[in-house]
């Protein structure tokens, strides 16, 4: 495979991109599965749904902190990141997702089905569309070959 | 990208829209008392409001009362004194109670309030608990130092004395321990009435109790399991309830229901009617949902989780039940919102002035729901011909200075002697209110 960013340069970026990669996959799949247990909880009151969603938001923001540190430095090591519209693109929509599942934290602390509808299920619709979109275009991304790279010299 | 920063402000736009209006702002303070207090409409932020104050302890000072009473300490360095109980002969019972077992953490939410509520109580002491001291003494003399009169309870509460036998509710069961006034021991072990509900999940463990005037029933306050019913109705079996209990044989029935957290189980002095105050639902905003003082209906239903203030829907509880809200009534007195009544005593004295005789004297634990804090005093309410009326009076205060807690009142009693008796479970104390005319 030919390195499509022959400018990337060496160091920090090199040791955060795996990194990163390992990262983002958890808050995009735990935001989405709390959309997913909005709507059982929209569909059947039933509280252990609510629960489910708390948890998936939360432990998709404690490993969305941590992603979101390890793309900035990338972003701050790697000239190849910021010269494209879409690692910017990609930038903006998974921290945007970040921030709209943070709200979305709060307000599933509410006691009962105010949780959730109708201002919880709209910012779960919101943030896993966001983090979707952001894990769409990871995958044209420069952060993706350098860990590519990393593999095959 | 452009469509995407729009749709993060929308996002933001919607959650914040959830925050608190300016129905809040004008609150009108002094409605919020009586038979009929405002309800604002239902609000909350992305936060619940929350201000605890910091725990800083007493530090030799005293509360302070009204001109005509003077305050004394009848014993410090407690640990967690939650409710007092006098005996007929001077004697007084002081209940030393922390809930010990933890509960589940179903979600995150729980270890965050759990920690905010640790911070309001402050270090509690320190010293065993869970256990009833007695404090020997003349009535209206100078206690001697408390001896132990029980001790290995589990989180104890409501104390009643009927004949020779002393009923102590403890967060899981009411006991019966052979014991009567005058008594410095207790005459062997404990026979256990009946089995209360508490674990795994117990959430409002302070059991009130008292006795029927003429002895042959007991009732006994069981707090929610909840705050609005967000651990599902099959936590809540028998819950939000006054029971009332055959003592001799331990059968039981609820005796009135929708009761969130039910405290200060007591018969109007001279009749059959039980009163109670009761903490009612948070996060619905600052200025709801009103605690209250109430006489209780045998068989009523007030409310709670589905409706509050007799048939106002909380939006949060789901399934909603249409039926069971048209039949809930109203209480008789709001205190205000998140003043956490968890005492209350009539006036039974004679040595307080006479407006004082069959009033209500309301310990209020004080408030972490609310931008300003609320209660953290004991207030006293006047009665006439069996009714609440007029405004709460703030009887003893300085709970709070500067926005820093001293002590947190709790449970209240009147004693033969006709003084006020305070426990103080922040401030480990014993506080007793003589009215300055009265000779010892």
């Amino acid at each position: 495979m030919t390195d499509v960013y022959p400018h990337r340069q060496r160091g920090v970026a090199t040791a955060t991109a795996p990194i990163y990669l390992l990262l983002f996959p958890i808050p995009v799949v735990c935001f989405v599965g709390a959309l997913a247990t909005d709507l059982a909880y929209s569909a059947s009151a039933y509280l252990m749904w609510l629960h489910f969603s708390e948890w998936l938001i939360a432990t998709g923001l404690a490993f969305g902190a941590l992603a979101a540190l390890a793309l900035l430095i990338e972003f701050l090591a790697s000239p190849a990141i910021r010269r494209g519209r879409l690692g910017w693109a990609h930038l903006v929509l998974f921290y945007g997702a970040l921030v709209v599942e943070l709200l979305n934290a709060l307000v599933h602390t509410i006691d009962g089905w105010t949780a959730v509808v109708p201002t919880g299920m709209t910012l779960s619709i919101v943030g896993a569309i966001l983090a979707v979109a952001a894990a769409g275009t990871l995958l044209r991304v420069p952060v993706t070959w350098v860990a590519r790279r990393e593999l095959m010299p | 990208m452009k469509t995407a920063f729009t749709t993060v402000a929308i996002a933001a736009g919607v959650a914040l829209a959830a925050c608190g209006s300016s129905d809040q702002k004008n609150f009108d303070k002094s409605t919020e008392y009586g038979p009929n207090p405002t309800l604002p409409e239902p609000t909350r932020g992305l936060l619940p409001n929350m201000e605890i104050p910091k725990v800083i302890g007493w530090q030799g000072e005293t509360p302070t009362v009204p001109q005509g009473f003077r305050i004394e300490a009848l014993a410090t360095g407690l640990s967690n004194p939650r409710n007092v109980y006098p005996l007929p002969n001077g004697d007084l019972l002081v209940i030393e109670s922390k809930k010990e077992a933890k509960e589940p953490i179903e979600r995150p939410k729980r270890p965050v309030m759990a920690w905010v509520e640790s911070k309001a109580h402050g270090g509690g002491g320190g010293g065993p608990s869970n256990r009833i001291l007695l404090l020997r003494g003349e009535a209206g003399a100078k206690p001697a130092a408390p001896s132990v009169l029980i001790d290995h309870l589990n989180a104890p509460f409501g104390v009643a004395l009927v004949g020779d036998a002393l009923y102590v509710a403890d967060t899981d069961a009411i006991l019966r321990f052979p014991f009567k006034a005058g008594d410095t021991q207790v005459g062997g072990a404990p026979v256990k009435v009946v089995d209360l509900p508490a674990g795994p999940i117990n959430h409002h463990w302070t059991k009130s109790l008292t006795a029927s005037p003429d002895g042959s029933k007991l009732y006994v306050g069981v707090g929610s399991n909840s705050n609005a019913m967000e651990r599902g109705l099959d936590e809540e079996m028998n819950r939000a309830a006054i029971w009332q209990v055959d003592p001799s044989t331990g059968a039981f029935k609820v005796f009135a229901s929708g009761l969130r957290n039910p405290n200060g189980l007591t018969f109007y002095p001279g009749s059959d009617v039980l009163w109670a105050v009761v903490n009612e639902r948070d996060e619905l905003g600052p200025n709801l949902v009103p605690d209250y003082l109430t006489s209780v209906k045998p068989g009523a239903f007030y409310g709670w989780p589905f409706s509050y203030w007799g048939q106002h829907q909380d939006p949060r509880v789901r399934p909603q039940q249409p039926e069971r809200v048209k039949a809930a009534i109203p209480p008789d007195y709001g205190l205000s919102s998140h003043v956490a009544p968890l005492g209350l005593a009539f006036y039974t004295g004679k040595s307080f002035p006479p407006q004082f005789g069959g009033g209500a004297f309301i310990g209020e634990h004080g408030s972490w729901n609310r931008p300003e804090l609320n209660g953290y005093k004991v207030v006293f309410i006047r009665f006439e011909n069996g009714r609440p009326v007029g405004t709460p009076m703030d009887f003893v205060t300085g709970f709070l200075k500067d926005g820093q807690a001293r002590g947190r009142p709790v449970g209240v009693a009147v004693d033969p002697a006709g003084a006020l008796i305070v426990a103080d479970d922040v401030g480990n104390t014993v506080w007793r209110v003589t009215a300055n005319t009265a000779t010892p």
